[in-house]
């Protein structure tokens, strides 16, 4: 039996959380995928959930959006869900507009009132003057940043994203990983994030846990309390560093 | 890059010249007769005296070839959004529209006539026979091959199974119904052409057999070159609406 930390203790209450999962098991064909997964969000946090690929993060997404269910153990969200998956998944026949207002319009929101909505966001994600634009004639950060609109146009309480800078080079990455917080502080909203990049989620999180490969369990729950006004500083704190050995070893 | 692309479609045309002019040559240098093989001028002066007679049974068959085209869509597209929602339909009936792609049109244009007259009604529901299965082919194909990636983000927004089919199976599918759609066109008029050969009232295949009876052979090649024109003007048309349909797709990088 692995070791498991009992992770809702850690909060004060528990009760405040927005998403709080546990003893959440799953298995596919008789292949234990999830082991005993506890994890709590509270309202305005960054959660990281790191861990080797092919480790079954997705599938507790899968289990948090309602997209698969869970074998035993207790779901609770307080909240509508965005999910925000690796691949942009934007629609090729719909320009920018069309595709970032698309979870407004399955909503049944009239034509005026989306595209208003979604032309008060198009400047804070740099897509102003591309609502007319297609997909393919986008890069790659600016599809992931559609995507990531379109994410927030279904639900601006909790936001999932799936390795969301995965497909992305370097230097786009690093940039998206820096936009992402400022989006973060301008939206105060719930994010989850998978990741499989340690530096990425030493960036980014609030806190991280630390899954096994499969049966995916939680090994260790990490919180971050240090550069939290100016998390950029944090790639060169040593603290940053000592962490990530600590990460690397429990790997 | 442009220049050459010009040039390159000038050889074709210059082969085509150079075929006719030998044609003309050699049938005039050996005195062939009309019966056996006509001269090109032959079947342009054959054109021209019968033009209005050809053109009407030109119309004949395009009327046929295009109201059985469109009944084809729309058959098309209901027994595949049926195929798509309901598993047990597709099972039935996907092996069935394979097998009838080998029952040969010639052998039961017949039984057509022989039930349905000497009117243009056989020759629609072969030409819809034809049409049919390619369309309803890729249109099955095309619904399936959606990522599934697509219907998970779908069905994380809530979107109900009409929201899906309209925002992403149907404009996924239009792909792949294109390539059919084009098949089909092929088809068409030749399948309309063959089934007015085997009896009818009007028609430019009626007009070829007669023309054939009466050993007027300048007048079935004039014939056959109308049904090409008349090909090629269709295959053009549909490519045209079909790209109008799919602009997002041809659009470039780069804004």
């Amino acid at each position: 039996m692995k070791m498991h930390l009992p992770t809702t203790s850690y909060h004060k209450g528990g009760y405040s959380s927005i998403i709080n999962l546990n003893g959440i098991e799953k298995s596919f064909d008789d292949i234990k995928v999830l082991e005993n997964i506890s994890i709590s969000i509270e309202k305005g946090e960054l959660v990281s959930l790191l861990g080797p690929s092919g480790c079954g993060k997705s599938t507790i997404f899968n289990i948090i959006s309602g997209l698969t269910p869970q074998d035993s153990g207790k779901l609770y969200i307080d909240g509508t869900i965005g999910y925000m998956q690796q691949k942009d998944l934007l629609l090729p026949w719909k320009n920018i507009m069309d595709n970032v207002a698309l979870p407004l319009t399955i909503k049944g929101i009239n034509k005026n009132a989306r595209e208003e909505k979604v032309k008060k966001y198009l400047p804070i994600v740099g897509l102003e003057g591309y609502e007319k634009s297609y997909p393919s004639q986008l890069s790659g950060g600016m599809r992931q940043r559609a995507s990531f609109l379109r994410t927030l146009m279904a639900s601006e309480d909790i936001m999932l994203l799936d390795e969301p800078f995965a497909s992305l080079d370097s230097i786009t990455k690093s940039k998206m990983q820096l936009w992402l917080l400022k989006m973060k502080s301008k939206l105060n909203n719930t994010i989850l994030l998978i990741t499989h990049d340690i530096d990425e989620a030493l960036l980014l999180s609030d806190r991280i846990y630390i899954l096994s490969s499969k049966p995916a369990t939680i090994k260790k729950e990490i919180t971050l309390d240090f550069n939290m006004d100016n998390k950029k500083e944090r790639l060169l704190s040593t603290k940053t560093l000592k962490l990530k050995e600590e990460i690397l070893k429990l790997l | 890059m442009k220049k050459s692309t010009n040039i390159d479609k000038l050889y074709p045309v210059l082969s085509i010249i150079t075929i006719i002019f030998l044609w003309q040559i050699i049938v005039d240098l050996n005195n062939i007769p009309k019966y056996i093989l006509p001269s090109p001028k032959d079947i342009a002066l054959a054109l021209k005296d019968d033009f209005n007679l050809i053109m009407t049974h030109t119309k004949v068959t395009l009327y046929e070839s295009f109201v059985g085209f469109i009944f084809s869509i729309i058959l098309a597209f209901l027994l595949a959004i049926l195929m798509d929602s309901f598993t047990i339909i597709k099972k039935s009936f996907y092996p069935l529209l394979v097998i009838s792609q080998t029952i040969p049109t010639i052998a039961i244009a017949p039984i057509f006539i022989i039930w349905f007259g000497f009117g243009t009604l056989p020759k629609i529901i072969m030409v819809i026979m034809a049409c049919f299965f390619p369309i309803v082919i890729s249109l099955v194909d095309g619904l399936e091959k959606i990522d599934n990636d697509y219907l998970r983000l779908f069905k994380t927004m809530n979107a109900s199974k009409l929201q899906t089919f309209y925002h992403l199976k149907l404009p996924y599918a239009i792909v792949h119904l294109l390539s059919g759609i084009k098949i089909a066109a092929t088809y068409m008029i030749m399948t309309a052409v063959v089934s007015e050969w085997l009896g009818g009232e009007g028609g430019i295949g009626v007009y070829m057999v007669r023309a054939k009876n009466a050993y007027a052979l300048d007048k079935v090649f004039a014939s056959i070159l109308v049904i090409m024109v008349v090909s090629i003007l269709t295959i053009y048309i549909i490519d045209f609406l079909g790209n109008k349909l799919i602009h997002w797709k041809t659009k470039k990088k780069g804004v």
